[in-house]
């Protein structure tokens, strides 16, 4: 584990790149990291995360200034600029059941090819799918998805990069920092080793590659 | 009383002590507004709480502690906090007793379309279908119609959100079950009768002789 700055995390990542981002609605998302992805000027991003937040906030500052080529996403519902986008063919957005598209997340993972899930069964959502019956019960095939990077935000890290997170702005954070290549981090608090006490380590700081020092 | 009042006060005698419920946008959030008293019940929020509690007051919330819409809320004593894949195993596992969520149509058999029109609005299912699919039981709160058009059809013309019949139907009209998954009138409004029930309704319901008034 290295820590960095905000500046050299963002460098880091190539235009192209594929980014899982914790977050819901913003919350929990790493905002310092996408502000800075946004000054660099990067581009063509894949982003994978429960939704595109608003324009503004968050993911949505990418979306609002055309960084995103592909979203894989669950709600984006209260952004109507990737709709727009969208609707323009400006940008591809896949769009997940957000319990399908968690479990292809932790799938990724955790080493497994993917997940028999019941939902989608009978909707659009089975279009393309292998369809299993097991024990006279249907479910797809929804296949593991990873990432280049995924970009977390934790309420405490520790030094050595040991992360707990806080109430809702939990969510995907936990799930993404196991299911990509190079795992960045920011916190609101960066602690010395011990405050944080194992029981409440949540990510362990051997699976965080880099951690973005706080100014 | 409006209608979404109606619907709302109706929903919340369904509540039990100690169950888990999700309640969606809209009209299902004014569920939590009439809870019987002496019911305790525990809300989830699907972006990973238990114990959801009220709006705070002004100034009084916390960015970390939010809803599904990402708006403030407040969280009971022994509420719990938890990643997305919990949230949703509580959802699809079995594990959550009642959802209830709004509605765009519902067939005869209880088929419920509520997360696309394909052409004007593609918000994303977000964990509709995980929540119809997964939960024990499934309420529909919804108008009766929209426009003045039923949105309680023969059968849906809006993509599906789940291949699992709902449960219960309520709406300002009436409330409406599938049992032996046909399209039944329960209960109707105060005021309203089976005929305009029916009138407002594309499906047909069957309708028993024993129709009664929706306790509020």
């Amino acid at each position: 584990m290295k820590t960095i700055s905000v500046q050299e995390a963002a460098s880091m990542i190539p235009d192209g790149a594929s980014l899982m981002v914790g977050g819901f609605m913003g919350v929990g998302t790493p905002h310092r990291l996408i502000d800075e992805l946004v000054r660099q000027g990067k581009r063509d991003l894949i982003v994978i995360a429960n939704d595109n937040a608003k324009p503004g906030v968050g993911i949505g500052k990418l979306v609002d200034a055309g960084r995103v080529a592909r979203t894989i996403a669950s709600h984006i519902g209260l952004n109507p600029e990737t709709q727009r986008q969208m609707i323009s063919g400006q940008m591809a957005v896949d769009l997940v059941p957000q319990g399908t598209l968690i479990e292809r997340i932790r799938a990724g993972g955790y080493g497994l090819g993917g997940i028999l899930t019941p939902t989608g069964v009978g909707t659009v959502v089975e279009e393309g799918k292998r369809k299993i019956e097991i024990e006279g019960k249907a479910y797809l095939i929804e296949t593991a998805l990873r990432a280049d990077f995924a970009l977390v935000h934790a309420f405490l890290a520790d030094y050595t990069g040991n992360l707990s997170y806080a109430l809702t702005a939990r969510n995907f954070n936990p799930v993404i920092a196991m299911a990509a290549d190079t795992v960045i981090a920011t916190a609101d608090n960066i602690v010395p080793v011990g405050l944080i006490a194992p029981d409440h380590v949540v990510t362990p700081a051997a699976i965080v590659d880099y951690l973005v020092a706080n100014r | 009383m409006d209608a979404q009042a109606i619907i709302a006060k109706r929903i919340a005698r369904e509540l039990r002590s100690g169950m888990l419920v999700n309640l969606g946008i809209g009209i299902p959030t004014l569920v939590a507004n009439y809870l019987p008293e002496g019911v305790n019940v525990f809300f989830q929020s699907e972006n990973g709480l238990i114990g959801t509690g009220p709006i705070p007051e002004e100034g009084m919330g916390h960015p970390t502690l939010t809803d599904a819409g990402g708006s403030p809320v407040t969280a009971l004593p022994g509420a719990s906090t938890f990643d997305s894949a919990t949230s949703f195993g509580l959802i699809r596992g079995g594990h959550l007793d009642l959802t209830v969520l709004g509605g765009l149509q519902v067939d005869a058999q209880g088929h419920l379309a509520n997360w696309m029109i394909p052409g004007k609005m593609v918000p994303g299912m977000g964990g509709a279908m995980d929540l119809v699919t997964g939960a024990k039981r499934v309420i529909i709160a919804m108008q009766h119609t929209a426009k003045g058009k039923p949105k309680i059809l023969e059968k849906c013309t809006l993509p599906l959100t789940s291949a699992r019949p709902v449960d219960l139907v309520v709406s300002e009209m009436a409330v409406i079950g599938f049992p032996g998954g046909r399209a039944t009138l329960l209960e109707t409004a105060p005021g309203v009768s089976v005929d305009q029930v029916l009138a407002a309704t594309e499906a047909r319901l069957a309708t028993p002789e024993n129709v009664v008034e929706m306790p509020l």
